[in-house]
Order: structure tokens, then C-alpha cells, then sequence
């Protein structure tokens, strides 16, 4: 018996280790931008390039800012949820069109629907750098001092949204 | 047939000559961006450094670090950056750091326990085995025995 409890434990030891290591998804690196003043920018809106977009225009605000593009697909799966949440009225989500062709966007949200009220344009991927994008889709909720509070990585999905956005933007809110 | 894979080979191998990117002017900025970018993660294939990288946040990310060198920052400051709106995941060498530690000293604690574990099999064994002595008598008949089996075979 005492002979196969040390090899045994062994085991265990290591069966949770790595157990822990499946669970782990390595594409969610953890912001360091999370309880941090987001990044500034001014950047032109999409339907009218001659406005700037900028988060200052949004202090004292609970808003999400979403990461997109018309050529990514995760975006594609996001869109009803977005689109569900937008129409809730629970909190404004503002669109950052992230490398994109301007009339392909254009023409994406005419054939989806459009869920933000402003969406800039960031041709060239400096604002997803600040903000330090790897991958869009990503959200970020900004808080009414303008810090953020929560990034997701990814296409948000109902369950997210009711779990982790909702509660935390009625948290913000009450603040 | 012969021409089709002529020209099939020609245009294979001219495609090749194109993922050679010409990288920017200075030779100076391409050096240090190149010293730079070996330390540097690539997010998107996360096991590509910078410098090999070919997606289009490694290339935006270069043309950044670029320009901060063309800025004369310090090699520090580019780093710190980075670090501050990717984490320390995009240093290929983490940081020692409260999180970090079992990474950094895991491996010398397993070689630690390995050692002692032999150690202490070793000298285990050492009081098992004992010295037998052959007396001349089991010699010859040892000796009578391989004698034996040579012949068999």
C-alpha cells in the first residue's frame, strides 16, 4: 500500500495540474489596462468624417466601447447580441471600426443593423494599440470617470452580457 | 506538360521572393527594431516573437516600436509601452515577479527533489547490496555449467 500512495499522489498532482491547464484559454491575456483611465483618442466618425469621436465627449457617462470590423468574423457573431443589448437601452455601446475599408462598414451595419450611436474610425490600428487590442472583437466598459472597468476579449454572448456586463454597468451607474 | 510545370515552378518561386518584406530605410532603426522585436510576443500567434511574425497587429506593432525608435526612445521606455497596454505577455523573458515565482523557480525545486529522491535511492541500495564470496568450489561448477550450455548450442 505505502509503496503506490507517493506514485499516487504523484498522480493526482499532476492530473489537477493539468486538468487546471485544459481549462485555461490561452487567448485571454489579462488586460492591464483594466481599472486604468482609458486610453484618449479623437478619431472621425464614420458617417461623418468631418465630427471627431472622442471619449471625453462621454464623461460622466457608463458606455461600451466595441472593437469591430466588417472583415471579422467574430463580429458577425456577436452582432445579434449587440444588437439585443442596444435595443434594452441599458447602456449606449459606441463602435471603433478597427482597420476597415470605410464603405464596407458602411455596408455591413446596412445589412445587420447598427447598435451604436457613434462610431469611429480607426484605419490604421493606433487606437486598438492604446487600448491594446490583439483581436477584434473586444469590449470595454468605461465608467462614468472615464477608467476601465472590464475588458472582454472576443464576441460577447447573452450569457456574459447578463452575468458580467449588465450587473457591473447598474453597479457603475449607481456610483 | 513539361511547360506547365515550368512555369508552375517559376511562379512558385517568385511568390517566395515576395513574402521577403523590405523593411524601412534606416539601417540603424531596422537593427535596433530587430534587437527589439526578438524579446518581443507577436498576441496574435502567441508563439511567434515580433520580428517573425506576419499578422497584421505584429506589422502594426513594429511600425510603432519604428517610430518610437525614430523617437530616440530608450529601449526601457518601448518596453514599458508595450507592457502597459499588453501585459507582461508580450515579454518573451516574464519578469520576476510575487506571480511569476513558481515559473522561475519551479524547475530548480523539481531538480532539488529529483536530486535528493537519487540520492536517497542511492544510498538505500548501497546498504542492500553485500558482498558474496564465491568459493573455488562454485567457480568450477560455474565454470562446468557455461561449459555445458556452449555445447547445446
Amino acid at each position: 500500500m505505502n509503496r503506490f500512495l507517493l506514485p499516487l499522489s504523484i498522480f493526482i498532482v499532476v492530473v489537477v495540474f493539468l486538468g487546471v491547464g485544459l481549462k485555461l484559454n490561452p487567448r485571454e491575456i489579462p488586460s492591464p489596462l483594466v481599472g486604468k483611465a482609458a486610453p484618449d483618442f479623437s478619431q472621425p466618425q464614420l458617417y461623418d468624417p468631418a465630427t471627431v469621436f472622442s471619449p471625453a465627449d462621454l464623461k460622466g457617462k457608463v458606455w461600451l466601447l466595441n472593437f469591430w470590423a466588417s472583415w471579422c468574423s467574430g463580429c458577425r457573431t456577436e452582432h445579434p447580441v449587440l444588437m439585443e443589448l442596444a435595443k434594452s437601452g441599458e447602456v449606449p455601446i459606441f463602435g471603433m471600426d478597427y482597420k476597415d475599408q470605410r464603405d464596407e462598414a458602411m455596408a455591413w451595419l446596412k445589412r445587420w443593423g447598427n447598435p451604436y450611436p457613434v462610431v469611429g474610425v480607426d484605419d490604421a490600428g493606433r487606437v486598438g494599440i492604446n487600448y491594446g487590442v490583439y483581436g477584434v472583437p473586444e469590449t470595454y466598459v468605461i465608467d462614468k470617470q472615464g477608467v476601465i472597468r472590464y475588458k472582454q476579449i472576443g464576441p460577447l454572448d447573452p450569457d456574459t452580457v447578463a452575468k458580467k456586463i449588465l450587473p457591473l454597468v447598474k453597479q457603475l451607474e449607481s456610483q | 506538360m513539361k511547360w506547365l510545370m515550368l512555369i508552375t515552378l517559376l511562379w512558385s518561386g517568385q511568390a517566395w521572393a515576395g513574402e521577403a518584406r523590405p523593411l524601412a530605410d534606416d539601417p540603424a532603426v531596422e537593427a535596433r527594431l530587430k534587437h527589439l522585436a526578438v524579446e518581443l510576443r507577436c498576441l496574435v500567434c502567441q508563439n511567434q516573437t515580433l520580428a517573425d511574425s506576419n499578422a497584421p497587429l505584429a506589422e502594426d506593432l513594429r511600425r510603432e516600436v519604428r517610430e518610437m525608435i525614430a523617437k530616440d526612445m530608450s529601449d526601457k521606455e518601448i518596453i514599458d509601452f508595450l507592457v502597459a497596454r499588453y501585459g507582461d505577455f508580450v515579454l518573451y523573458r516574464p519578469p520576476l515577479k510575487a506571480t511569476t515565482t513558481l515559473l522561475w523557480l519551479g524547475p530548480f525545486v523539481l531538480l532539488m527533489v529529483g536530486a535528493t529522491a537519487l540520492v536517497i535511492t542511492l544510498r538505500r541500495r548501497a546498504h542492500k547490496v553485500v558482498d558474496v564470496p564465491v568459493t573455488d568450489e562454485e567457480h568450477r561448477r560455474v565454470e562446468q555449467l557455461l561449459a555445458e550450455g556452449g555445447k547445446r548450442s
